[in-house]
């Protein structure tokens, strides 16, 4: 029996007041896809950081190659072979590839000449070895997402990586894109190299991983194997999870230990019928968002999701309808009414909401109170003599907090200070507040446990059988197929399907995602 | 909390420091600061900066006394200071918010501009021959100083509550914080960066008179430095420079912390020359507080 590579043994970690880690045990075997689930807030980034060497446990051991290891720094982390990749690639954006690889590989010095062929063979063998067909004189900002991630890859196993840490990686990866890099992982796996995974998809860690440790609260609650026989195209039928075929853990076994409970319901079905048109779009173009000819309407009740791939525009045709790029030509009307939005101010007054893609940025301002976001889009409505009366504010907040299920001691508590999936419910509190007749939702549960996305789509649905008109942006496709009531596919800033929700199903909606039968490999733009 | 402590020091060491005269002539030397820190936090909230200040309160103060000269009343020189001040600050507002220019640099160019144009008009006079309702509003210097101190404590007041309770105050919290977000929320950002620098013309107008009735002349080099001091009172009052956060009691406190300095070293009997290094520590030392508190807060939010 090999040594594990790593072993991290009842590790501890506070922060102050706040226990991270209560006991975390973790061992990852050479040529293992390990996966780390957990609910946000059960101290996956704290681990991660631990392994890293940014942070010092404060109780437990660390082991590598069976020999224990005392203050691992950032540095001496590398020296062992660990190394990260995370969501947002750090690389060098405005540096050729050849220059981004040498930086980590070369040992810093001002005066060393450069030897360019070198480095220019080097970077070639790389990408050669993670399947990248990018030219290394790219500049790093002219890559797509995938590739930028492919280069990261490339550049630590030319650092010699043996254990690879990798941070929701398929965050923006298309469904293709993201069996190009299951199919580089195995063959990393295949060399002994050790890999971490950690993500909130579950089905795709039942597609790639070995074995699965979650993490509940700062402690680990198991470990589990995970079959590894090719996985059946995992369907999604009625609204229910669907365990795929595996003798060893299902997935609603793994659920149960992130969350503690049953959650029986992921995609809560719809429970009425929908009711007169209430939002159409006709014809709406908008050069500068690259949004052309694009109709659709949208049933008072009715969830409408919007599938496409990466940088098919969906979150562009969302700022449009809500005025932050106005349209140039084309109508859209609510009620039967024809609106002008021309800004954001327009669409809130005419009855739209948007709840945007990345709410940490913009959806909510996490310096200010739960209260303060709350009412912050219907200020002028709530106190016509601009002056604010804090008792209000806060019955108002204490409302929707308690609708909600937003986690929290005190209306009053910075929003910065909640988890992520209470953040985008304090998101979705100030658009309810406005009593939209509307509301666009963009990734409404991107980077949300599994316990508040239910909890947030059980919401969505009951805004919807409210009467609400409702708009789902989404890139996670059990999510579209799940929620909506009917589809609508974009593809280069054009709808180029609407299916019903009964007649849909992945392979259609890819399909049309895809537009015609062409072999186009990464780089969506 | 520094204050705190520094008055106590003084109130054993020194208690001729707390004479009743010796603490007005501290307060009036303070006001013109104040005011014009609180101008400034706002700006500074709404993560804008400001440095064109001393400029305006130079040229607001010579426009107030000519027109004293040229016998206009009192109360109408007043207002016309204001509004002077205030149209300093929308030429600024409109620049920065109209064009989406950057702050430090449009106010560095009128900052240069008002000043030198100012230099030029003058050509470096002092305004005397003031009539003698001009210094103290004729009030002598005790009245006078009352009725400025009143003058300063209602506007503060005004400032303290309209930021608390307007929903304007909030606006400018929230477009300092995540202006995007604010945009996204319905509010206008353009316009509340248009108002706050108003506002800070305003009251550098308002100071700027109330600062030179305490003479009977104007001197054309008034309110040099003032940007330094009311922005090293605002962060040292808690402003954050990085914006969305200050508050303006915690200004008021700043501004006062810095002015005791200076006197609180003649009353110990300490050297003057210590006055700026400690005002330079005290400031440092708040910067490093603040950001040491940031820091803190970020780490212990787990994501």
């Amino acid at each position: 029996m090999t040594d594990p590579l790593l072993r991290l043994s009842n590790i501890t970690k506070s922060f102050g007041a706040v226990r991270a880690l209560k006991g975390v045990s973790l061992e990852l075997l050479p040529g293992e896809v390990h996966a780390l689930v957990g609910e946000n807030g059960a101290g996956k980034s704290t681990l991660i950081k631990i392994i890293t060497g940014a942070h010092q446990p404060d109780g437990g051991t660390i082991q590598i190659d069976g020999e224990a290891v005392t203050h691992l720094k950032p540095a001496s982390a590398h020296a062992f072979g660990i190394a990260t990749i995370y969501q947002q690639p750090a690389l060098f954006p405005d540096l050729s590839v050849i220059e981004n690889i040498a930086i980590a590989l070369e040992k810093p010095s001002g005066t060393r000449l450069v030897r360019w062929d070198d480095r220019h063979a080097r970077a070639v063998e790389l990408l050669r070895r993670v399947g990248a067909e990018i030219e290394p004189e790219t500049e790093v900002r002219r890559l797509s997402m995938p590739q930028q991630q492919l280069v990261e890859i490339a550049r630590a196993l030319g650092a010699g990586a043996r254990i690879l840490l990798m941070d929701e990686p398929t965050a923006s990866l298309t469904g293709q894109e993201v069996d190009l890099l299951f199919a580089l992982m195995r063959g990393l796996r295949a060399n002994g190299v050790a890999i971490i995974y950690i993500s909130h998809r579950l089905q795709e860690i039942f597609q790639i991983a070995d074995r699965v440790t979650v993490l509940r609260d700062g402690e680990t609650v198991g470990t589990r194997l995970i079959g590894s026989s090719q996985p059946k195209e995992a369907a999604i039928p009625g609204k229910t999870i669907a365990p795929p075929e595996s003798d060893t853990f299902t997935h609603a076994e793994l659920i149960h230990l992130m969350v503690g409970r049953e959650v029986s319901a992921l995609f809560p079905p719809a429970e009425n019928k929908p009711g007169p048109q209430a939002f159409s779009v006709r014809d709406l173009g908008c050069r500068a968002a690259g949004i052309q000819g694009v109709s659709f309407n949208i049933r008072a009740g009715e969830i409408l999701g919007l599938a496409g791939l990466v940088g098919a525009g969906r979150t562009e045709l969302a700022r449009v309808l809500f005025g932050i790029t106005p349209a140039d030509s084309g109508s859209i009307e609510l009620g039967g009414k024809r609106l002008e939005v021309s800004s954001p101010r327009d669409a809130v007054a005419a009855g739209l909401a948007y709840l945007p893609e990345d709410r940490r940025r913009h959806g909510v301002i996490l310096e200010m109170s739960i209260a303060a976001n709350i009412t912050m889009a219907i200020l002028a409505r709530l106190f016509p003599q601009n002056w604010m009366r804090f008792g209000t504010e806060r019955a108002l907040a204490q409302n929707y907090i308690r609708d909600l299920g937003i986690k929290t001691m005190s209306p009053e508590t910075r929003v910065g200070a909640l988890s992520g999936g209470n953040q985008q419910k304090v998101a979705l509190a100030r658009w309810l507040a406005t009593a939209p007749k509307m509301l666009i939702l963009d990734e409404p549960t991107q980077g949300v446990d599994v316990g508040a996305k239910a909890e947030i789509h059980k919401l969505i649905r009951q805004l919807a059988a409210q009467g609400m008109a409702v708009l789902m942006i989404s890139s996670e496709l059990p999510e579209i197929l799940g929620m909506s009531d009917r589809i609508a596919v974009m593809r280069a800033g054009k709808i180029t399907a609407i299916f019903d929700g009964a007649g849909a199903d992945a392979r259609t909606v890819m399909a049309a995602a895809l537009g015609k039968q062409s072999n186009e490999t990464s780089g969506f733009n | 909390m520094a204050l705190g402590a520094l008055l106590l020091v003084l109130a054993l060491l020194a208690p001729g420091f707390f004479r009743g005269g010796q603490l007005l002539s501290i307060c009036s030397t303070v006001i013109p600061v104040l005011l014009v820190a609180c101008g400034i936090s706002l700006v500074i909230i709404s993560r804008q900066i400001d440095i064109s200040v001393g400029s305006q309160f130079a040229f607001c103060s010579i426009l107030a006394g000519l027109l004293i000269q040229a016998h206009w009343p009192m109360p109408l020189a007043a207002l016309a200071a204001i509004g002077a001040g205030a149209c300093c600050g929308a030429f600024n507002g409109a620049l920065i918010a109209g064009l989406g220019l950057p702050s430090i640099v449009v106010t560095l160019a009128t900052m240069v501009t008002w000043r030198e144009g100012l230099r030029w008009w003058r050509q470096g006079e002092f305004v005397h021959d003031l009539p003698e309702t001009f210094q103290w509003f004729g009030l002598g210097q005790a009245g006078g100083q009352t009725a400025v101190l009143f003058i300063t404590a209602l506007v503060f007041t005004i400032m303290v509550l309209g930021t608390k309770y307007l929903s304007a105050g909030r606006f400018v919290y929230a477009v300092g914080s995540d202006a995007e977000a604010a945009r996204l929320a319905g509010i206008r950002p353009h316009v509340v960066t248009f108002g706050v620098f108003v506002i800070m013309g305003a009251l550098t107008g308002l100071a700027a008179l109330l600062n030179a009735v305490r003479f009977n002349d104007v001197d054309p080099r008034t309110g040099t430095g003032l940007e330094l001091q009311s922005i090293a009172a605002a962060v040292v009052g808690g402003v954050a420079i990085s914006g969305g956060r200050g508050s303006l009691w915690g200004v008021l406190a700043g501004v006062l912390l810095l002015a005791c300095i200076a006197p609180a070293l003649v009353f110990l009997r300490l050297p003057p020359q210590w006055e700026k290094a400690l005002q330079g520590g005290i400031i440092l030392l708040a910067v490093t507080a603040d950001g040491w508190r940031t820091v803190r807060a970020s780490r212990s939010s787990l994501s």
